[in-house]
């Protein structure tokens, strides 16, 4: 398991390697973690003809939290990073649910979000957390930088609405309003297994009221699924049983799941209205996995 | 240096991109010229003849190509090679000093950790990448950080145990 | 008179790391350095490499190949097709079963991954570019996924190929009483039935198939380095295969990454190579990837069981009767003793008392990888005992009785061996009650049923699953066991050396099991050599003698009897020498551990190497020197371990997933030999039971493309799903005919464990009316079976949108 042959560059700027995707081509790849890229080359399902390797950009590695409280996700924050985060275990209970659900330890090292993000992968677990608390993320190209928000970022499966001529440097999680609760559940059937289902809820909580909700769903269509209305069904409101179930009862016809050999369409809607009611259940980011497992692993 | 090749037709050899590197593995510096599509794994067994780092599989799973590159456990077979230029690779020919095994390998011999040997190299990187972050980790800790990679012989229930072991005897060693 | 304790001089055996001794593994020293040397790790002068292009269609004809750009591409030396291999007759060769398989696909490709032609070039990458470049134009014919499919009447004939194959039936085979059984079924109180599908699964060793040929024209010898467990039953078909000398083969097997039956047969990848070789006059290196692995190479399982009881009302069995179809793929390739079509199929219920039972099996080809029998089968004892103990379960539930108590009162009592089961079988020796004592205290099996329905009243479904497995091991004696012809004995080479150290060859081929380790304890426990002073190889057919290599747990049993024999050879030699040098008649020597001496002075002795020194220099008259020998073992029967698999579990009914909660395993496998070994074994085929309980398997989609050709979609479980095991070996019943009463143990687990975890399920659903859930019980099929109150299958094809 080989890939084919391609040109390789290696800038050590960001307008060196915007300067070569702008001259190279229509065939040229960002690469970043790689985790998702290279396994697709060496199946062959992707055969660029260049590659511009960003790993030597300086001063993308960051993850930090600006004095207004957003949060900023730098292209080459690996998701180990993340997943070891106080930062995040501290202000980002969805985030820190998710991180440690992401491919496996090893893929974690390499693996960026961002690259996650662009590489935009229906079954991408980052995808529906982004879109659940209103990410956006940051494009610098030859014009400049613009925020891209999640929702219109990923124009279809792995597809995503850069110009060919930008680089993804950024994401941007909005500054809460209120407190944050929220997790993220994921059936895998083992570690590293792509989501049968997986769902991301955030919430924002003014007192007893949410004021604001975000619900996002992996692998159940042809790309992350963002559940707006089930959303906007929580909020306005105190977070209660009947509330939830309001909620919850929308969400088969948000999703579109398709029937395989992970599980016909019926259960994958359900298990998506299950892991909902539990993450807005048990409140504030507590999260177990749905991989059978030696023992639990709680966000 | 120089390199000899059957002479089988007509391309331009200089068709075929080449690249120079330089790294450093087990503490030794190379410099290798490579086309960009080599997979760190056989730059590691072919270029270099260090054949401990193992293939396995082809969609990133199973782990037995783990190595470390600047202390961080990778699967090198999802890495280019030319992305170590500048860097540090550790393999399991690495572990040891010149005079001493390296605690996870007696470990893993302590324990009965290992059978046919073949997932024992990543098994151990990836080891010694927990370790390095977590000295005191529990059963739970050793199982989630080897998630990444599979063994068919051992049923990792002595794999964990030689982490185990390695990790009181690393404590210990102080 | 034997020494008094003062006097004995006797070694103590686990010191010098005898048998009971949990020694050290010598492998490790080289695996943990990264010093292994696999087929991969081979690196010949002037190597070139190979890659398979394979059929991305399941049945198509085969219009045309074109290779033009292929050649065209710098680097690359030679292209094989069909159509090439047929000008030299090897399109085509035959089995492990008496059938042919396509090296090279000619007319028809006939499942997907099917080899279809071959690259060599200078570089693996290169290789890779140029099966890209070869255009193969196929016209796709309707495609057969399962046995019921085939067996249609308008069904195509997958293997039109053959001249007699009018369908796509390739055997109908029986066994047992059939006119007996039907009375025991009219006298039944209850006749419990049970239909399921054990999947296709895949042993998948990490490693994958290769090989290393190398034919050198100077010398005329081939040589060639491979994966393979039996190195001597590939010299022989590759004698056959490519039409060369016997003695100008060698075959070499290295270090294996993990077997479990993969490794047995003989793949088209390995003929290329070796005709690659001969072509090219240079070395040719085959490695397999992970796709070829597992869309290609020999899969396991695949049975399909009708299976009915008869009862007593006081839960006595009374007959069994079991249907199998058997779905081969499309060549019949299995590695099994040729007798017996189904392998041994016919060991189910070898461990109750069932007085009349009848067993019909059926093959059919459809258009799949070929095989079937292999991943720690030992000859298909896994599908007997998952049927028999999945069968036993629903018997329970049907009666009313607890599932415990129901296999007790069936088992074989201890005093009643040696006892001969309903479809032939001798079993010799067991205490089967008392492994089910051991593992119901273990497993606090009364606490746990009160803790079942406690929390039941709250909503939380737990489980209790028991799994019994008896199992004929070390295949076998010759009056019934050959492959192709080939008797399954085997064997040992013992040679000491004159400092009374020792090197020992068999011929046997192990892939992790830690011959290098156990055979050197036996050494020891029969000469009181040190284990440490003795060093073992395997696998180079140059210089180990005849084997028929290791699968099916037949190592112990088979050459681990022909190590302790030849031992015992040399032992008796070595009394000749003691005597000499004691300047006593032979008549007045004793032996202890590592020792001989004079009866009536016992401080008067030689040790064993003293011995090996005068075999050397101080013979007496007449008596040849050396110190060396050969045994051949032709075992008297097989060897029946037997074991008791406890699994607790709880079963989320909401999303379907369960947790094992705790996994107890009584394993007699009679004398450990080295019990750190021993555990390690079983360990590892709970993990593979585990693996196919719960998420492992192979299955297609309507169009016959593969799911599970990749570690995506073939789910081997990691650390984190795998549970941790609670091992007991408190039951030890030595084997009443094996030299030092071991039976094996290798595949025990695998045999024994997959039924534990299901019925623990099952148990889990009781109240559902739930009966089966086909493996690998995942958690949609859970969810299903608990929300609709239904059975699920497993059969393909996949259900797809």
């Amino acid at each position: 398991m080989f890939p084919s042959r391609f040109r390789y560059e290696a800038p050590h700027s960001l307008d060196e390697a915007i300067g070569l995707l702008r001259d190279g081509g229509d065939d040229v790849k960002v690469l970043a973690g790689g985790q998702s890229l290279v396994p697709m080359m060496k199946l062959r399902f992707a055969t660029p003809e260049m590659l511009v390797d960003i790993n030597n950009l300086p001063g993308l590695a960051y993850h930090r939290t600006d004095p207004d409280g957003s949060l900023h996700v730098g292209a080459l924050c690996r998701h180990a990073d993340l997943e070891f985060s106080g930062l995040l275990k501290d202000s980002q209970p969805m985030m820190a649910a998710a991180a440690p659900l992401v491919a496996d330890p090893l893929v974690r090292n390499r693996g960026t979000l961002v690259g996650s993000l662009c590489h935009a992968d229906p079954q991408g677990d980052w995808a529906s957390v982004m879109l659940a608390l209103g990410a956006s993320v940051i494009a610098q190209g030859p014009n400049g930088r613009r925020a891209i928000p999640l929702a219109g970022f990923v124009t279809g499966p792995f597809e995503n609405a850069l110009e060919h001529d930008e680089i993804a440097v950024e994401a941007v999680v909005p500054a809460a309003k209120g407190t944050r609760a929220g997790g993220y559940l994921k059936l895998e059937r083992r570690v590293g297994d792509f989501a049968t289902v997986g769902t991301a809820v955030a919430v924002e909580t003014s007192g007893d009221t949410v004021i604001r909700a975000g619900i996002a769903l992996t692998g159940v269509g042809g790309s992350t699924i963002g559940a707006t209305e089930a959303a906007a069904a929580l909020t306005g409101k105190p977070l209660t049983a009947e509330s939830i179930a309001a909620a919850v009862s929308g969400l088969p016809v948000a999703a579109q799941p398709r029937t395989d050999h992970r599980g016909s369409a019926e259960y994958k809607r359900h298990l998506v209205r299950v892991f909902v009611t539990r993450i807005l259940t048990a409140g504030n980011g507590t999260a177990t996995t749905g991989t059978p497992s030696a023992g639990e692993r709680a966000a | 240096m120089t390199t000899v090749y059957d002479d089988l037709g007509d391309e331009a050899l200089d068709e075929v991109p080449v690249r120079k590197i330089r790294f450093t593995i087990n503490g030794k510096k190379k410099v290798a010229e490579i086309e960009p599509r080599l997979l760190l794994a056989d730059l590691i067994r072919r270029g270099v003849g260090l054949t401990g780092t193992h293939r396995g599989c082809d969609t990133t799973n199973c782990g037995a190509c783990t190595v470390l590159v600047d202390g961080r456990a990778i699967k090198s077979c999802t890495m280019l090679a030319v992305q170590v230029d500048g860097h540090e690779v550790t393999t399991v020919e690495g572990l040891a000093s010149a005079s001493e095994l390296h605690p996870l390998q007696e470990g893993f011999r302590q324990e009965h950790g290992l059978q046919c040997g073949f997932c024992t190299p990543g098994m151990m990187l990836a080891a010694k990448a927990l370790l390095d972050r977590n000295p005191d980790p529990t059963e739970e800790d050793v199982r989630w950080a080897l998630s990444g990679n599979l063994c068919r012989c051992t049923g990792y229930q002595n794999i964990v145990k030689s982490v185990l072991w390695a990790a009181e005897k690393l404590r210990a060693e102080g | 008179m034997t020494t008094t304790a003062d006097e004995s001089r006797a070694l103590d055996e686990i010191k010098i790391g005898g048998l009971g001794s949990s020694r050290k593994r010598v492998e490790d020293d080289r695996f943990i350095r990264g010093k292994g040397n696999y087929t991969d790790d081979i690196v010949l002068p002037g190597m070139l490499h190979m890659e398979i292009l394979r059929s991305p269609l399941p049945h198509a004809r085969i219009k045309s190949i074109d290779t033009s750009r292929a050649y065209a591409m710098p680097g690359v030396h030679l292209v094989l097709t069909g159509e090439m291999m047929a000008t030299r007759n090897l399109a085509w060769m035959p089995t492990l079963s008496y059938d042919t398989q396509a090296v090279l696909a000619t007319d028809k490709v006939r499942f997907q991954g099917q080899e279809v032609a071959c690259v060599i070039a200078d570089d693996p990458y290169i290789a890779k570019d140029a099966c890209e470049a070869i255009e193969v134009d196929y016209e796709p014919l309707p495609v057969i996924v399962n046995p019921r499919q085939g067996l249609e009447k308008d069904a195509p004939v997958i293997r039109d190929d053959k001249v007699n194959q009018a369908d796509n039936v390739i055997y109908n085979w029986e066994v047992g009483d059939k006119a007996g059984t039907e009375r025991a079924f009219e006298q039944a109180d209850v006749i419990s039935k049970l239909e399921l599908h054990y999947p296709r699964s895949h042993p998948s060793p990490i490693e994958c198939c290769g090989s290393v040929a190398d034919f050198n024209r100077a010398t005329q010898k081939l040589t060639v380095y491979m994966t393979t467990q039996a190195p001597h039953i590939i010299r022989a078909a590759v004698a056959m295969v490519a039409e060369l000398p016997e003695q100008m083969i060698r075959i070499v097997s290295p270090d294996i990454g993990g077997g479990f039956g993969n490794k047995v047969p003989i793949y088209p990848g390995y003929v290329c190579s070796i005709l690659a070789s001969i072509l090219l006059e240079r070395p040719v290196k085959w490695i397999e990837d992970k796709t070829g692995n597992l869309i290609s190479t020999g899969f396991a399982r695949d049975v399909y069981l009708k299976g009915e009881m008869a009862l007593r009302r006081d839960g006595k069995i009374l007959g069994v009767r079991m249907h199998t179809d058997a779905d081969h793929g499309a060549f019949f390739s299995d590695a099994q003793p040729s007798k017996f079509k189904i392998g041994l199929m016919h060991s189910a219920f070898a461990a109750y008392d069932v007085p009349a039972a009848h067993l019909t099996a059926r093959g059919v080809y459809t258009n799949k990888a070929p095989g079937g029998v292999a991943y720690r089968c030992s000859f298909r004892v896994t599908e007997a005992m998952f049927f028999q103990e999945r069968m036993m379960q629903a018997a329970a539930d049907d009666l009313g009785m607890d599932q415990a108590e129901f296999r007790r009162v069936n088992f074989v009592n201890d005093d009643d061996f040696p006892h001969r089961t309903p479809f032939g079988f001798l079993t010799d020796s067991g205490q089967y009650a008392k492994c089910l004592d051991v593992g119901l205290k273990a497993i606090d099996y009364e606490n746990f049923r009160k803790e079942q329905q406690e929390a039941r009243k709250h909503g939380r479904l737990l489980g209790i699953g028991i799994s019994t497995m008896t199992e004929p091991l070390g295949a076998g004696n010759s009056r019934e066991y050959d492959i192709l012809g080939i008797k399954m004995f085997d064997s040992a080479e013992l040679k000491i050396h004159m400092t009374g150290k020792a090197i020992l060859r068999t011929g046997a081929r192990g892939q992790g099991q830690g011959h290098e380790t156990t055979w050197a304890q036996i050494v020891a426990h029969e000469l009181g050599i040190p284990a440490d002073d003795v060093i073992v190889e395997e696998g180079d057919t140059d210089t180990a003698p005849f084997g028929m290599g290791t699968y099916a747990s037949r190592s112990t049993p088979v050459a681990g009897a022909a190590v302790a024999m030849v031992a015992r050879k040399i032992r008796a030699k070595a009394r000749k020498l003691a005597a000499h040098l004691l300047e006593v008649s032979e008549e007045d020597v004793d032996w202890e551990l590592g020792r001989f001496y004079v009866r009536s002075s016992p401080a008067r002795g030689v040790s064993i190497q003293e011995c090996a020194m005068a075999a050397y220099s101080n013979m007496p008259d007449g008596m040849e020197p050396g110190l060396e020998n050969t045994a051949y073992y032709d075992p008297p029967n097989l060897t029946w371990p037997f074991a008791v698999y406890i699994v607790t579990v709880e079963v989320d009914p909401e999303t379907g997933v369960w947790d094992v909660l705790r996994m107890v395993a009584v394993d007699d496998c009679g004398v450990r030999i080295n019990p750190m070994i021993v555990e390690g074994q079983i360990m590892g085929g709970l993990t593979e039971a585990y693996a196919m309980a719960s998420m492992q398997f192979i299955t297609f989609d309507a169009d016959g493309n593969c799911v599970g050709s990749n570690y995506m979609d073939y789910l081997l479980p990691s650390a984190w799903e795998t549970p941790g095991y609670e091992l007991h070996s408190e039951v030890v019943t030595p084997c009443p005919h094996h030299p030092i009463g071991a039976k094996g143990i290798g595949e025990c687990a695998a045999v024994g464990g997959p039924a534990a975890f299901v019925n623990a399920v099952i148990d889990a659903l009781s109240g559902t009316g739930v009966r089966n859930i086909d493996m690998p019980l995942l958690p949609d099929r859970v969810w299903e079976a608990i929300t609709y109150r239904r059975d699920v299958s497993g059969v393909p094809p996949v259900r797809q949108d």
